[in-house]
């Protein structure tokens, strides 16, 4: 199917409580989705005004209310690896646009999540890597270290050349310390990073 | 709680003031201890998780800011300096105090009774208060006809949860006017800075950037001020084109009109360099 064929589909008001009709649809994502993020995705009605206010949405294959749409048709795992949920910064701007009040920075964590447990394949691998950075380090001192996140994550993605010259502009006004700012009490963060049900993200 | 003269908080300064953006730090606790706020960092306080915990790990997203919130002394406000963090400190604590079994699971892990009536607060809502009791101080026309664009970024935003929460629109402007600046009129104020997309997808970013500065740019403004390190630091790197204009944080003008600030060299860690602009309008030597 084509990229936007699908999203075109008939929809129909049904007895049974659920609005979308279609044969072999995945019912049981949709509700998946809503038990994560606490949104109910069924009440979306498709004005796409959060699609029209998103800063990012220039950038998406699939548009904000499109990513919905998917969810609502149970279509499990073009959504799931779709690039959209990862460019989806959660900047709220939609939502503040959104008649029906879809949390849909909420929407896109919960699909973030889903699409790493069970294993979809990731459109966007270098904003997971930096993402898991920004954990690692977190695990490592409690807070963030800049330089760090940022050494590592050029290993990961290889991209050693890209923003050198910002890297040393942000080095020469002091703004990458070389130390990192840390928890002194860093086994109560470890224990919280064990207890995870979803072990180390 | 608090008497008169002194205002007491707990500070979360988070982890972009603590290190990149110690200008921003020091010059928010400069103009608090201006207007008699006692500031006490929070101690031993952790990363909030930021946009890469509730991008990918709901259980780091919930636990990492709690623990802050069972690190705060129940007897002051908590404020927090970065907007961001606090919408996530914020919220969490929203969502434990709407939950039994979190709040139970938070006494288990913290040891401390979870405390409902914990007040968290941001610089917004802090300076929005000393406003409104009248009792903000020292600041005259020291910024007279400094043209700045007010840039609020995604701060003006709110899940739908949390919209009831007051945005503090307007209230830079309101306050700089005070002391002589002059706001412009612009359309991006709300824009978006990409946040982490200026690390892993720049270019996206440097268009979201470029827009804002383009902007603020046509519509005259001699600078950007924004409240936030995450933009403040966007803004810096992702803006290329000849024509940008310098990006000051909102304490370091607040600092500047109250009369300080002028020595500290905060504005030497800029990446485009505000001190031209400030010694024109004779605020630095
Ligand atoms: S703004 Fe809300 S209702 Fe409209 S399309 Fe977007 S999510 Fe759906
Ligand atoms: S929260 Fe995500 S989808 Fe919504 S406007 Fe921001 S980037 Fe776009």
């Amino acid at each position: 199917m084509k990229k936007n064929e699908y999203l075109q589909t008939e929809s129909t008001n049904r007895t049974d409580g659920s609005l979308f009709c279609m044969e072999g649809a995945d019912r049981g994502f949709a509700k998946e989705v809503s038990q994560r993020s606490g949104v109910i995705t069924d009440l979306c009605w498709h004005c796409k005004c959060c699609s029209g206010g998103c800063p990012f949405a220039h950038a998406m294959d699939f548009l904000p209310n499109q990513v919905i749409r998917m969810v609502q048709l149970g279509i499990r795992e073009q959504v799931l690896s779709c690039g959209a949920i990862w460019l989806c910064v959660g900047c709220n701007t939609c939502s503040m646009e959104c008649p029906t009040a879809i949390d849909m920075a909420a929407v896109m964590d919960a699909l973030r999540q889903m699409a790493i447990e069970q294993g979809e394949a990731i459109a966007e691998p270098d904003i997971l890597n930096f993402h898991r950075e920004v954990i690692n380090s977190i695990y490592r001192h409690g807070r963030t270290h800049k330089l760090e996140i940022m050494l590592r994550y050029k290993l990961q993605t290889r991209k050693w050349l890209s923003d050198m010259n910002t890297g040393l502009r942000m080095m020469s006004k002091r703004k990458l310390d070389l130390r990192p700012s840390k928890v002194t009490h860093i086994a109560a963060i470890r224990r919280m990073f064990r207890q995870n049900p979803g072990g180390r993200p | 709680m608090n008497n008169l003269n002194t205002l007491q908080y707990s500070y979360f300064p988070g982890c972009s003031l603590a290190t990149s953006a110690k200008e921003s730090n020091r010059s928010l606790i400069s103009f608090c201890r201006q207007q008699g706020v006692e500031l006490t960092e929070l101690r031993d306080w952790n990363c909030c998780g930021s946009s890469s915990a509730h991008s990918i790990d709901a259980h780091l997203a919930h636990h990492l800011p709690a623990r802050n919130l069972a690190l705060a002394p129940p007897d002051r406000p908590l404020l927090v300096a970065c907007p961001s963090c606090y919408l996530r400190l914020k919220r969490t604590h929203m969502e434990i105090a709407e939950d039994s079994a979190a709040r139970e699971e938070f006494q288990r892990m913290w040891g401390r009774r979870f405390d409902p009536d914990l007040e968290i607060v941001s610089f917004f809502e802090m300076l929005s208060m000393i406003v409104d009791q009248g009792r903000l101080k020292g600041l005259s026309g020291r910024l007279n006809g400094l043209r700045f664009a007010p840039y609020y970024g995604c701060m003006l935003m709110r899940p739908p949860k949390m919209r009831r929460e007051h945005t503090f629109h307007g209230l830079m402007e309101k306050v700089l006017s005070q002391t002589g600046a002059e706001p412009v009129r612009w359309p991006h104020k709300a824009r978006c800075c990409g946040t982490f997309l200026s690390v892993s997808r720049p270019l996206v970013a440097a268009k979201s950037v470029q827009t804002i500065m383009d902007g603020a740019a046509r519509a005259n403004a001699e600078c950007i001020v924004t409240a936030c390190a995450m933009c403040h630091l966007n803004l810096e790197i992702r803006s290329t084109r000849p024509g940008r204009i310098p990006v000051l944080y909102f304490s370091e003008l607040l600092s500047l009109a109250g009369g300080i600030g002028q020595g500290e060299g905060w504005f030497r860690r800029h990446l485009i360099d505000p001190r031209p602009l400030l010694r024109r309008h004779h605020l630095i030597a």
